[in-house]
């Protein structure tokens, strides 16, 4: 997909100047505000200081020159140590900001994420505490194939003891990667590769986006589209072509998957009456699926029609544009799903 | 591979008549402890599993003994011997291993994850080689801290062949990080011997491909463990880097106290009994005066109460309530 334009809603409400940054630039902000704040952060990774100043994308841009190559750690390419040291580091007091390159790679890293992370604090009876932040990229629509593409936000949020964020606009990057700098839990950060360059408004000064809390970028009364990362700005265009139909899509982004703000969810579709996930994971097992069933358990009653996943297919991601694209789930498909739920045609 | 600076052979001599009586208490205190669980767990008392650290003593006790008490341990699924070490209290850990309330994780845990974070002693561990980023980390927060604390990473045979040592051998030697990792040669990991899956037939000769120490000393012998272990922890609290320290040990028991053992010989536990690490240090300890005979018997005589208490302190402990299982996930 080519680089959304900036959300027509979700726009920041804190005072001050207001510019536009771009995601990649936001996520920037907020590492080195953190850093500035609290000399236990650090950040760590594969090229995160010298490849291209800073980052494979960016985002660490500009960080060595500022904190030195001690806060600002070139790994070599161990994934999995760079999950277990930074798990280490933040059992003892310091608070990592890890970064795997590509979400595909957390296969190797799994195991200090899933089995330490996650687990030592209620392992040990509450008396440890694991503030890490392990940041990854996911996502397709650059044509980097079935290793370098996916989404797989459900792996970890199958796992207790993590918590999942999934950002969609340059200023809920900023505010929840400081937020998570801030939290106490190992918080698994989830950027999208596509993202990066899309622009939005971020005020001047100090805010975070609590966890847990989603946002409705958009109000309707005819469909609730639940979106994740790319997937918000899809359901956005969507919400706009079938305005001139007279349906409304209600768009929220969760913005954290765990914990999930399910309230704001239930709420929408007890009004709209129906609803849509939409993820470019995997639709078998995917996030969406919870989601879904959380509304079903929730408010069964409200639903007019059966709720629906617009999701990637499943297949690993190919790497030729029409294959690509016709893997991904796009607008055309909410248009048709959110039209044909409206029309009683599901 | 010889070290930078060679351990000084009489660096366990000068250890105070206090200190080495401290020692000797400490590994009969495993002993103990590890025997009364196998009990528990035979009696039906101890749920899952435990694995006893009987034989081993010299290891976990000769290294802590090097240590400074903010140092950080990370530990194994057979831990039990590291916590008593780095100075844990038995009641919580028999308490811990009865899942009861009282217990170090409150009963969450069990044997296999006992965790004295007021120690720096950074939890047992279920997963082989999950201790080794637990205490890399720690050093790198050291390191960064500017700290003078040294880690240990404790972990076993089976763990030489984790691919997750490698990774962290690499970093912590790029790094300089104050790390040693003490590989306990216990010669099996569960079934499979150790010169049988273990390539290149030397433990410690890895460590040259990081281009740090790699030291290997008979794990049977309190002083040469401490003497290793002094030196390298020395070198690594001078910012010198990490290094391998390969202690060649036994255990007498399984791998779990369910083990069948039907992969080695009775006349190959014989062997390594010859050699127990608790009768050769008081042996020592006799001959050089620190402790009279009587006065060892004595030391086990109140080791075996302190186990005995820790029992019925568990014993007497509540069950943990149900009302705490959905705490404790997040902070």
């Amino acid at each position: 997909m080519a680089v959304p334009t900036a959300p027509a809603a979700g726009a920041p409400s804190a005072g001050g100047t207001v510019r536009h940054l771009t995601y990649a630039e936001a996520l920037n902000e907020a590492l080195r505000e953190e850093m500035r704040r609290d000399p236990s952060v650090f950040v760590m990774g594969e090229d995160v200081a010298v490849w291209g100043g800073g980052g494979v994308f960016g985002v660490t841009r500009g960080l060595v020159e500022e904190f030195g190559p001690e806060r600002v750690r070139d790994t070599p390419i161990s994934e999995e140590a760079i999950a277990a040291v930074a798990v280490g580091a933040a059992l003892t007091g310091s608070r990592p900001v890890a970064e795997i390159m590509y979400v595909d790679f957390m296969g190797l890293a799994m195991d200090p994420i899933a089995n330490q992370a996650a687990k030592l604090r209620y392992m040990f009876g509450g008396k440890a505490r694991v503030p890490v932040v392990i940041r990854a990229q996911e996502g397709a629509g650059r044509g980097n194939a079935a290793q370098h593409s996916q989404s797989l936000e459900a792996w970890f949020c199958h796992i207790p003891g993590l918590k999942v964020v999934t950002p969609s606009t340059p200023y809920d990057a900023k505010g929840l990667l400081k937020a998570a700098i801030r939290d106490d839990n190992p918080v698994i950060f989830l950027e999208h590769k596509v993202l990066y360059g899309l622009r939005g408004p971020v005020p001047e000064g100090e805010y975070t986006v609590p966890l847990g809390v989603a946002d409705v970028k958009r109000e309707g009364r005819h469909v609730t589209v639940v979106g994740i990362h790319t997937m918000v700005h899809k359901a956005l265009q969507a919400a706009e072509q079938l305005a001139a139909e007279g349906i409304e899509l209600e768009v929220i982004d969760p913005r954290t998957l765990v914990p999930l703000d399910e309230e704001t969810i239930v709420n929408s579709v007890r009004k709209t009456g129906r609803l849509i996930v939409s993820h470019e994971a995997y639709r078998n097992a995917g996030y969406g699926a919870e989601i879904v069933s959380r509304v079903v358990e929730a408010a069964f009653d409200y639903l007019d029609a059966p709720p629906q996943r617009v999701c990637a297919r499943d297949v690993p991601v190919p790497y030729a544009a029409p294959l690509e694209q016709a893997a991904l789930p796009q607008v055309a498909d909410l248009v048709a799903t959110a039209r044909a739920l409206v029309r009683k045609e599901l | 591979m010889s070290l930078a600076t060679d351990p000084q052979p009489s660096a366990a001599a000068q250890l105070s008549p206090e200190r080495l009586r401290e020692a000797y208490r400490l590994m009969l205190a495993i002993r103990r402890f590890d025997e009364r669980a196998l009990e528990l767990y035979r009696a039906g008392e101890i749920r899952g599993t435990t694995h006893p650290y009987i034989g081993m003593e010299a290891v976990a006790v000769g290294v802590c003994s090097a240590l400074e008490p903010d140092d950080y341990v990370s530990s194994t699924h057979r831990g039990h011997g590291h916590t008593i070490a780095k100075g844990g209290d038995m009641r919580r850990m028999m308490a811990e291993l009865l899942g009861r309330a009282t217990g170090y994780c409150g009963g969450k845990g069990g044997s296999m994850h006992i965790a004295d974070m007021e120690r720096n002693m950074l939890g047992a561990n279920g997963i082989v080689g999950g201790g080794m980023g637990l205490a890399t980390g720690a050093a790198l927060t050291a390191k960064l801290r500017g700290a003078r604390q040294v880690a240990i990473c404790f972990f076993g045979d089976g763990a030489l062949n984790q691919g997750i040592l490698h990774e962290v051998s690499n970093l912590a030697a790029i790094w300089q990080l104050p790390v040693v990792y003490v590989c306990e040669n216990n010669q099996y990991a569960m079934s499979a011997r150790a010169d049988w899956s273990v390539a290149g037939g030397d433990p410690a000769g890895r460590a040259r491909a990081y281009g740090i120490p790699g030291v290997t000393v008979d794990g049977m012998d309190f002083f040469a463990v401490y003497d290793a272990a002094s030196a390298l922890v020395a070198r690594a609290r001078r910012g010198e880097g990490p290094a391998y320290l390969v202690c060649d040990t036994y255990r007498y028991h399984g791998h779990h106290a369910g083990d069948p053992l039907n992969y080695r010989d009775r006349a190959e536990v014989e062997r390594w009994r010859r050699h127990d690490p608790i009768e050769r240090l008081r042996r020592a300890l006799v001959e050089r005066g620190v402790l009279s005979a009587a006065e060892a018997d004595a030391l086990d005589q109140q080791v075996q109460a302190a186990v005995e208490d820790a029992v019925a302190f568990a014993k007497s402990s509540p069950e943990p309530s149900v009302d705490q299982l959905m705490t404790d996930i997040y902070a």
